[in-house]
């Protein structure tokens, strides 16, 4: 039997902000337990909450990167369930009115399966903003409860079931992760939980009409692990419809240590939220005045900048997109050809030599050791010839290492490119008294006699002399 | 007779502007006002069991320091070291917050209350926690979970509630005034039953930030004193707009002394809702309370007119299903984890929040969060919670329509005069009881209950003033000059 697959993501997104959503408390990842909380995200008695201006507008950024319909007017809603983490049993979040809904995202690139996807846009059916609730920590006698984490802005999106394999949904992640980058919302790191996401799939046999009972798969914490849990359920839902069985709504958790899924509920446990508009707040009327000026604000997105890329710098499309695939590598771009670097050599270098040696450090681009300017400074070394490629790449790994701007390292080594004619012409000269076969096959006009001749001048130059040089002058002097 | 000693010996019916004279003019010391009115607690609150506590020696240090700043000219105004009592619902930093419940036994509040914080600023001293229904929740201070208060002009018959321990503090001379909190009346039902003012803000003018929420779209702090002009200088220090409550209004500053004497009443149209006086279980003495007030009224040539508010019969049922929603989400976050009284019999989770929730709340308070959870219910959400919703707009409505035909609604406080303890054993009969003053919560308009007359028994009735959202002046001007009247028609009796 063959079967089509049905994906949509419900994607949670804490906002960088200075305090909280609705304190004063810093926002901040990584403080000692409890020590960044108040009355207010404690849930103590008395306490009202006070909304944060940052975290909707940055919410509204989002809508409007995602070209979505933005509410003018909006409210928050009390959504009611039991829990320690919960500090009010209530978490402030929207129900009904959401600040954006009918958004879309497009897809392209490739999946986690590096294999190319086809273009393709996404639905999204809203973004609303609530409360994150307190982090829990279960040891084998008890139960710990960061409060640091409450109260923390968190934006939910929620997709339309548009997509149809693990790679498309890996992509759409990728996308919005980028977009929440772009707009400066969120680093969207998932090991510090600033990105969560809950997969909702369903599987039916091919060209049905009738959707199957889905099932939501919670606890994913790397995009990998979502990718890896879609394949399972894909298989898990397949099976059972193979076997004539009967498919039903829950929700299921997923196991990262051995790969499979398990069941947590099923629809009939489902918590009843209990949603009332929040009697604490004021409903929130976005100004058009507003919205307009928040517009202008909107950052250019991936797709338009890579788009920017090409026309402006005259980069292959797949340069454009690798660069724009992380804001912080086109930012660093960016500030390369504003120090006057050639646009396609410091592309070429970013991809080959300082992609790898970041990841193989394990480092980001703002713990890059190499400033932009120092990078320009490199890339414009040789394109004017002062050093070769050869030698760059040898400057390149000093440098990261070293942190030493190119120049100091050339003048302290002594790497700058020999091009005195006459120093060269020694070095000629002894390559072809040493080597007579190669100069008579060279005569002869073998092509890989000339590369290996200048090869002997590069070794007793210590490769600094400049192979083009070298070259023509071989030419001339076995002639 | 030294000054002093002339008004301490009217302490037990003296008021903040006398007492705010004598700190002024050296008559006494804010030592001498608090000791006295800690002696009169002495003597008498065993008998009434208004406080839940009172931590004299920190009034007595307040006092010390209030003094030490007069006698350098350093007052912070005019009221410091007056003494103020508190309801128990309202969170002084440093103090129990109990809302005399069992669930916040022990419970030290962290914070001040913005109210708190704007009286201390003022050098106001917090003068103990009074008594009250069990997170504000019943109409006699018998829902307590510590104690009942008694009705000072007759300890066999409840205070009202639910701020009874607050009015009743006032009434028998323990405190000067107090702050109470009104849902649904509980400010001025109360107010009406120990024969003192109280007062009902327009939502929005006092800041709820540290008010243990009862049901946050209907709560409101407001002063309980023993005259009008206590009530306008109370709400001049509490009122204002805060940043730490967004549902607080601008421009919510009050002076006090814009209730001034130089009032016109002959220009006042005074509004009567006939619907009110079809209620049934209006007893005759109350009727007749209500009819001697308008023709008070009416006597100094106000216009007395007639008055609709058609949607009022569902006032009482939509306000149930209103506060007990908000009052079921609000209550939550009672469960022992973080603070208050936890039971951990067993190390489950659920058994924990069933135990502490079990034992920490009583009867009144758990069938309110059943209700309220009830009518929030998914496919009951419509049918109850939006329908009121939808009634309240009506109420609204009708009470716009009114204010464009008077300046303020003149009406009964409660449909009865104090009645013993236990008369009143039906929820039922006790929630229709509050058919006076929940409409004013429900549109979110301002009320005054002020004494007016006795029954037959000699229990207080206090008539109510109704006035259009924010327009506390001409409210207290007409409640100040009927407290006058009132009494000189009085003394034309006798």
């Amino acid at each position: 039997m063959k079967f089509d697959v049905v994906i949509g993501l419900e994607v949670h997104v804490q906002i960088r902000t200075n305090t909280k959503m609705f304190c004063g408390c810093s926002n901040r990842y990584g403080a000692e337990p409890n020590t960044l909380v108040c009355p207010v995200c404690m849930g103590y008695p008395g306490v009202l909450p006070v909304p944060n201006k940052e975290g909707i507008r940055n919410t509204l950024l989002a809508g409007l990167m995602c070209e979505c319909k933005i509410a003018l007017y909006s409210k928050f809603d009390r959504k009611s369930y039991f829990y320690p983490d919960m500090p009010k049993n209530y978490q402030i979040s929207q129900y009904d009115l959401p600040f954006c809904e009918d958004g879309k995202l497009v897809i392209s690139g490739k999946g986690l399966s590096q294999e190319l996807i086809a273009t393709k846009t996404i639905g999204i059916t809203r973004i609303h903003l609530e409360e994150d609730v307190a982090k829990s920590t279960h040891f084998k006698q008890y139960s710990g409860i960061d409060f640091n984490r409450a109260g923390v802005p968190l934006m939910e999106v929620v997709s339309e079931p548009d997509m149809t394999t693990p790679d498309e949904a890996y992509a759409y992640l990728t996308a919005l992760k980028q977009i929440m980058q772009y707009a400066d919302i969120s680093d969207c790191d998932m090991e510090k939980g600033q990105m969560r996401c809950d997969v909702n799939i369903s599987v039916k046999p091919s060209g049905s009409p009738t959707l199957n009972a889905k099932t939501e798969v919670k606890n994913l914490n790397s995009f990998k692990a979502i990718h890896k849990s879609l394949h399972y359920e894909i298989e898990r839902q397949s099976d059972v419809l193979e076997s004539k069985g009967h498919l039903v709504q829950q929700t299921r958790g997923w196991n990262d240590d051995i790969g499979e899924t398990y069941i947590m509920r099923t629809k009939e446990d489902a918590a009843d939220y209990r949603y009332f508009p929040e009697p604490d707040l004021m409903p929130i009327e976005i100004s058009s005045d507003y919205l307009e000026e928040l517009k202008k604000e909107v950052p250019e997105t991936p797709g338009q900048r890579c788009a920017r890329f090409i026309q402006e710098f005259s980069i292959p499309e797949y340069d454009a997109s690798v660069l724009t695939s992380d804001k912080a590598c086109a930012d660093y771009f960016e500030q390369c050809i504003r120090f006057g670097s050639n646009p396609k050599k410091t592309s070429n270098w970013i991809m080959v030599e300082l992609l790898r040696e970041l990841s193989q450090s394990n480092k980001t681009f703002d713990k890059c050791p190499i400033s932009p300017k120092d990078f320009a400074e490199l890339i414009l070394l040789i394109t004017d010839n002062t050093i070769n490629g050869k030698i760059a790449k040898t400057v390149f790994n000093d440098m990261f290492s070293s942190r030493k701007s190119a120049s100091v390292i050339i003048d302290e080594k002594g790497l700058k490119q020999v091009t005195d004619t006459k120093e060269i012409l020694e070095f000629v000269k002894r390559a072809i008294e040493n080597n007579p076969i190669p100069v008579q096959q060279l005569k002869e006009g073998k092509a890989s006699a000339l590369n290996f001749l200048v090869g002997q001048v590069m070794k007793f130059s210590k490769g600094k002399a400049n192979p083009q040089l070298a070259s023509e002058m071989i030419k001339k002097e076995s002639s | 007779m030294s000054a002093a000693q002339k008004f301490v010996n009217k302490i037990d019916s003296g008021t903040i502007h006398e007492a705010s004279d004598a700190l002024e003019t050296g008559q006494i010391s804010s030592l001498e006002l608090c000791q006295n009115l800690i002696g009169r607690h002495d003597d008498i609150d065993g008998k009434i069991n208004g406080f839940l506590s009172l931590d004299t020696s920190q009034i007595l240090e307040d006092a010390n320091a209030s003094d030490a700043r007069r006698k350098n000219g350093k007052q912070l105004s005019r009221y410091d070291g007056i003494p103020i009592a508190i309801k128990d619902n309202l969170s002084v930093k440093g103090q129990t917050c109990g809302c005399a419940s069992k669930i916040l036994e022990g419970f030290i509040s962290p914070y001040n209350a913005t109210v708190i914080n704007n009286l201390q600023k003022n050098g106001v001293i917090c003068f103990g926690r009074t008594n009250m229904d069990e997170f504000a929740m019943g109409s006699t201070t018998e829902f307590s979970a510590y104690k009942k208060t008694s009705n000072p002009w007759d300890i066999n018959r409840v205070p009202g509630g639910s701020s009874g321990g607050s009015a009743a503090v006032v009434s028998s001379g323990q405190a000067l005034a107090a702050l109470g909190s009104d849902t649904g009346g509980s400010i001025r039902q109360p107010a009406s039953f120990c024969g003192v003012v109280g007062l009902k803000p327009t939502y929005g003018r006092v800041s709820r930030y540290g008010l243990v929420a009862f049901a946050s779209s209907l709560d409101q702090i407001g002063p309980i004193t023993r005259d009008v002009k206590d009530a306008a200088i109370l709400l001049e220090l509490i009122s204002g707009r805060d940043e730490l409550d967004s549902t607080s209004l601008p421009n919510s500053d009050f002076n006090h002394h814009e209730v001034g004497n130089d009032f016109d009443v002959s220009s006042l149209r005074i509004g009567i809702p006939k619907e009110f006086l079809e209620i049934d279980g209006l007893s005759s003495e109350v009727n007749d309370a209500f009819e001697k007030s308008i023709s008070v009224f009416r006597s100094r040539g106000c216009d007395i007119v007639d008055v609709k508010l058609p949607s009022i019969a569902y006032a009482v049922s939509s306000y149930y299903i209103i506060a007990t929603a908000e009052a079921s989400s609000n209550l939550s976050r009672f469960d022992g984890i973080r603070y208050g009284n936890r039971i951990d019999r067993t190390s489950d989770l659920l058994d924990i929040y069933l135990d502490t929730r079990e034992n920490g709340f009583g009867e009144e308070v758990k069938r309110r969060i059943l209700l309220g959870t009830y009518v929030l219910s998914s496919g009951y959400y419509d049918a109850y919670y939006l329908r009121a919703q939808k009634i309240r707009t009506l109420i609204r409505d009708d009470f716009n329509n009114a204010f464009n035909n008077c300046d303020l609604i003149l009406s009964p406080v409660s449909p009865v005069s104090a009645y013993p303890f236990g008369s009143v054993s039906d929820p039922l009969q006790m929630y229709l009881s509050d058919i006076y003053t929940i409409p004013v919560n429900l549109v979110g308009n301002c009320a005054i209950s002020v004494p007016a007359s006795f029954d037959g028994d000699g229990m207080p009735i206090g008539i109510q003033l109704i006035g259009n959202s924010m327009d506390e002046i001409r409210l207290l001007q007409a409640a100040h000059w009927f407290e006058f009247a009132n009494e000189m028609e009085k003394n034309d009796e006798v």
